[in-house]
């Protein structure tokens, strides 16, 4: 068990990805776009393998033609409690927050040596290979809330950490605790099928809480120790990962 | 030793064949020494002038325009991509490391076992371990996304208070580099003054003589400085030991450190800083066949040179070839599904397989069949063909450790395949040719042939008659009780 779920802390922000519900749409992908302002590169660079987003949908195919299925797997940052990207960092630019208990990235502390996606076991890490294009009129759709990245340096995803901030301040002002479902980073609102699930892990009575639960759940490799918080429910009869 | 007019014939023959045998016995007069290798050093060529333009104009095309070119428009320019982040930058970084362990390491430990043949050899090699760690250490400057944040690195005293993280390997890294570079350059310096002197006293030209003097720090050659250059030397032979074994062990640990199948392996450590000495002593050869060559000194650089480097380097073949069939049966045996994906693209048929072959015909096959026999071992052009095999193999295991492992991971979806792109090849070409310059200028610069450790060298060596032949002979020095 990790020590970040029984602690005193306030919370412990997760995810829960539904494998059975996953369609393989792509909405969070695109959501994610939207919110966090990612470039998009075009054709060519992602051949490359320089696509920018923060989720991917992995699809994998089982059994032979015509009896064949199509297995999508929404992989994202997932908030290692125990993070390899944290330790090789020489300048702290990834570490580990102390309130949101999630791995944060400090964009301008940044120096790109990108031992911190070599590091990351899920391969979620995202380098600026060149400075954003956001051609007329994109840029005027650009989240005030998060920053747009310059060449050079990592990003992944936050889960959405400016929409927690958000709704820890509106709370606060308010005087009342946060409630279940309140916090909802992009993909998780964009997501059809409700396959994606956010809410606080340290809250008993949260739905991620009571889905973390379930006799499907796992977590990406789990073997490495690194105490994920994006919580796995398999789908059906599979054998993911 | 028996005088030319008394001795037998027989004798006569003797005494020729053990000097040619060994430069300690072939003794000449010092000032003709000292002559030929100022002359060596002051001789400027047409040809000179036109190997060091054109290597500056590779310099300038790799690490100016391309790099220039890099930093303007971002990494992109180059072929790395997600997920094989790192690519031959840093391939180059651990090759060029790899190489600076040549000269210090081995200057070092054959100066600390007292092997006497080293004398004339010492100076190439430890400028090859200077010039080579300049050129490494400018690699993980190349590599960084944000070069110019690269002192965020460094910990400086700063307003918001923020350390390095000393956790990071690549803050080890660093520090080892610069404690190398520092100590290399000591160690560089210290046999130098003796040689800068000389130079010093042999200069008209009155500018020259003024720098030669600064550079000699003023060396007069009374006993106490020569006591306390010996001191020096002795101290910093047995420092520089330990710091050269660290440095390319913290280079591995760039790699087993981390979480990546393929790099977290135990025997990094180790495996890295003999495939350091096998690549350095290799790179050595060529180095001392060229100086050999273009810097007429047939006298220093003889056979029995070319023959020790050459039985060093058959040694680190063996040890090279075992280290690495070690971590490859153990993970091979140890099946891990990750590891078995790496297999299937880099062995067997896989699409790495050419590399992988062909590193362990360069690095195994050929060394192993010019090396075994004296002949190859004495005869340059063989010897360098060896050294260049080595340095072709070993760079190849650099690219397979760096590149071609980082295309295989735990999900098949996110694999990648990497290819260099042509700004990533000039870089390369720039700093081989800025290590290939930095060489051709100090050969105009300082002595490359300590010439005053030869000399030591000849005095202590003599020819003895015992009974009806003549032996060599070394005399020793012991402190008094």
């Amino acid at each position: 068990m990790s020590t970040y779920n029984q602690g005193t802390d306030e919370h412990r922000w997760a995810m829960v990805v539904d494998i059975d519900k996953c369609t393989g749409c792509g909405a969070c992908i695109t959501a994610c776009y939207a919110e966090n302002n990612i470039p998009v590169v075009g054709e060519e660079e992602i051949h490359k393998g320089r696509h920018m987003g923060w989720v991917r949908i992995e699809r994998y195919w089982e059994g032979e033609y015509p009896n064949v299925r199509a297995r999508f797997l929404p992989i994202m940052c997932q908030q290692c409690g125990q993070a390899p990207c944290e330790p090789v960092c020489p300048v702290f630019a990834t570490y580990h927050s102390a309130t949101e208990h999630i791995n944060v990235q400090v964009y301008n502390r940044c120096v790109g040596t990108r031992f911190c996606a070599n590091n990351c076991p899920y391969i979620t890490r995202v380098f600026n290979w060149f400075d954003p294009v956001f051609p007329e009129p994109l840029q005027e759709q650009l989240n005030p809330d998060v920053t747009v990245r310059s060449r050079g340096i990592m990003e992944k995803c936050t889960f959405c950490i400016q929409r927690i901030r958000r709704v820890e301040e509106d709370a606060k002002a308010a005087g009342r605790p946060i409630e279940d479902g309140e916090v909802q980073p992009a993909c998780v609102q964009a997501c059809p099928t409700e396959a994606l699930v956010f809410g606080d892990l340290n809250d008993p009575n949260s739905k991620v809480a009571r889905l973390a639960e379930s006799r499907r759940a796992f977590k990406l490799l789990e073997d490495l120790g690194t105490e994920p918080a994006v919580i796995y429910l398999k789908g059906g009869d599979a054998h993911v990962v | 030793m028996s005088s030319e007019a008394t001795m037998h014939p027989d004798l006569a023959h003797v005494e020729q064949e053990l000097k040619a045998a060994d430069l300690l016995l072939d003794r000449r007069p010092r000032e003709e020494m000292n002559y030929e290798v100022m002359r060596a050093m002051e001789r400027i060529s047409l040809t000179w002038l036109i190997v060091a333009f054109f290597l500056g104009g590779l310099v300038f095309l790799g690490l100016v325009l391309a790099w220039g070119y890099q930093i303007k428009w971002g990494l992109g320019v180059a072929g790395i991509n997600r997920p094989v982040f790192w690519g031959v930058y840093i391939a180059n970084f651990v090759f060029w490391i790899g190489i600076s362990h040549a000269g210090t390491l081995i200057s070092a430990i054959l100066r600390s076992v007292g092997a006497e043949w080293r004398r004339p050899i010492t100076r190439a090699a430890e400028a090859m371990t200077v010039f080579a760690l300049m050129v490494a250490g400018m690699y993980p400057l190349i590599h960084m996304g944000r070069t110019w944040r690269f002192y965020w690195m460094l910990p400086y005293p700063n307003q918001r208070l923020l350390w390095p993280n000393f956790r990071s390997p690549l803050m080890w890294d660093m520090m080892a580099i610069l404690t190398y570079l520092t100590g290399s350059l000591i160690f560089l310096y210290l046999p130098l003054i003796p040689d800068l002197a000389m130079v010093r006293d042999h200069s008209s030209a009155k500018l020259r003589k003024k720098l030669f003097n600064i550079l000699s720090l003023g060396w007069r050659g009374t006993e106490a400085e020569w006591k306390h250059l010996h001191v020096a030397m002795a101290i910093f032979t047995f420092i520089i030991i330990p710091v050269a074994a660290s440095v390319h062990t913290i280079v591995s640990w760039d790699f087993a450190m981390s979480n990546v199948p393929g790099w977290k392996s135990t025997i990094f450590g180790p495996y890295f800083v003999v495939g350091a000495i096998y690549s350095g002593v290799g790179a050595l050869a060529v180095v001392l066949v060229m100086v050999r060559k273009f810097m007429g000194f047939e006298y220093y650089l003889r056979e029995q040179h070319l023959d020790n480097i050459g039985k060093i380097m058959l040694t680190m073949t063996f040890f090279w070839t075992y280290f690495w069939f070690n971590g490859y049966l153990t993970e091979w045996y140890g099946a891990e599904t990750a590891l078995d994906f790496l297999r299937e693209f880099m062995t067997y048929t896989g699409p790495a397989a050419p590399l992988f072959y062909a590193m362990l015909i360069t690095n195994i096959i050929i060394p192993i069949a010019i090396l075994w026999s004296r002949a190859g071992r004495t005869t340059p052009w063989m010897i360098s063909l060896a050294g260049i095999s080595i340095n072709i193999g070993m760079y190849l295991e650099r690219y397979i450790i760096v590149p071609v492992t980082l295309s295989r991971n735990r999900f098949p979806f996110s694999w990648g395949h990497y290819v260099p792109s042509p700004v990533e090849i000039l870089i390369s070409i720039g700093s081989l040719s800025m290590f290939i310059l930095l060489y051709v200028l100090l050969s105009r610069i300082v002595p490359l042939i300590s010439v005053w450790e030869v000399q030591e060298g000849q005095v202590m060596h003599v020819i003895r008659r015992v009974g009806r032949t003549l032996v060599p002979g070394v005399i020793q020095w012991h402190k008094a009780e």
